[in-house]
């Protein structure tokens, strides 16, 4: 009787949710993001132990362009604020706005993604390729990792766009926001992090 | 029994759609944001002496957990969330530090 109402029920349309009360598909991005805390952990730590160690090639103070990487983290941490913007529409059923929001988050990242290419670029051009020391390679691979989870959202805000003006995001349209916002924010938080190890204290 | 099921998922659906702050109150956190970001940046030029470090963590503490209270809603949400959220980051925090421990990344190097 109780999983007929649950199937039949309010639930139907707030997509899956376990006898807990909880959503389902909240709870499996959760313990997503949780896991993925030891991943940076990993990556994070690895260039905590190495951004010392450069025999050949320019020293992290030499080569990090200050100014610049605080405007890319200003304009990361302000796509968190147009990613809950966007939440926030969709749980009021405000689909323009919720669009416009997404597509705003998606600009932003794109800024973002665009200017660590840029410096990666000049870093290249400097003399930190991904094989010159120790330093070189933990960084690329942490920034990296970092990159390719932004624009793996970016891919998953457009997606979500797309789905949306075709009518075709299944379930509660508000709960697949709020998940594709919780990796968002994941990926802003973990920007938080680097930024203050990685660029502001120095070696 | 189906009744009672049918009101506590109600009931959490209902929550679940006005947790949350208002838009200006969201606005308000991101200038909050900003302005701790300004203060972290204002580091690098300003000399901080022996506070240079905890003020750099203390704002980056700051940030995270405000980033994850109120944008990803771990206030407003399920106290599940944080746990699973927070045991995995307390866990990666644990272990890698074990981890820089065993490399004598603490000493410091006379």
């Amino acid at each position: 009787m109780a999983e007929t109402a649950i199937s039949h029920g309010h639930d139907v349309g707030h997509g899956a949710h376990s006898s807990t009360g909880m959503s389902n598909n909240k709870l499996g991005m959760w313990m997503f993001l949780g896991s993925e805390c030891l991943l940076f952990g990993g990556l994070i730590s690895t260039y905590m132990l190495y951004k010392g160690r450069v025999n050949e090639g320019p020293q992290p103070d030499q080569i990090f362009d200050i100014p610049f990487t605080s405007v890319s983290s200003f304009i990361l941490l302000m796509s968190s604020l147009t990613m809950v913007l966007a939440v926030s529409a969709a749980q009021r059923k405000d689909e323009r706005n919720m669009n416009l929001w997404l597509v705003i988050t998606a600009l932003l990242g794109a800024t973002f993604v665009g200017g660590q290419v840029y410096e990666f670029t000049a870093f290249y051009r400097e003399g930190l390729g991904f094989t010159t020391s120790l330093f070189g390679s933990s960084f690329y691979t942490l920034t990296g990792f970092h990159g390719v989870h932004v624009s793996v959202g970016i891919i998953m805000l457009m997606a979500l766009v797309g789905m949306n003006r075709n009518k075709r995001i299944p379930g509660d349209r508000a709960e697949v926001v709020e998940l594709v916002g919780l990796y968002w924010h994941f990926v802003d938080v973990v920007w938080i992090i680097i930024f203050t190890l990685v660029y502001l204290i120095p070696s | 029994m189906s009744t009672a099921t049918e009101h506590t998922e109600h009931t959490d659906g209902h929550e679940a759609e006005h947790h949350g702050l208002s838009d200006m109150q969201y606005i308000k956190i991101a200038l909050i944001l900003a302005a701790l970001t300004a203060i972290e940046v204002s580091t690098y030029y300003v000399d901080f002496g022996p506070f240079f470090m905890p003020t750099l963590f203390i704002l980056m503490i700051i940030k995270f957990v405000i980033v994850a209270s109120y944008f990803m809603h771990l206030k407003f949400d399920n106290k599940m969330f944080s746990y699973l959220f927070y045991s995995g980051l307390l866990l990666a925090i644990a272990v890698y530090c074990g981890f820089l421990a065993t490399f004598k990344f603490f000493i410091q190097k006379g």
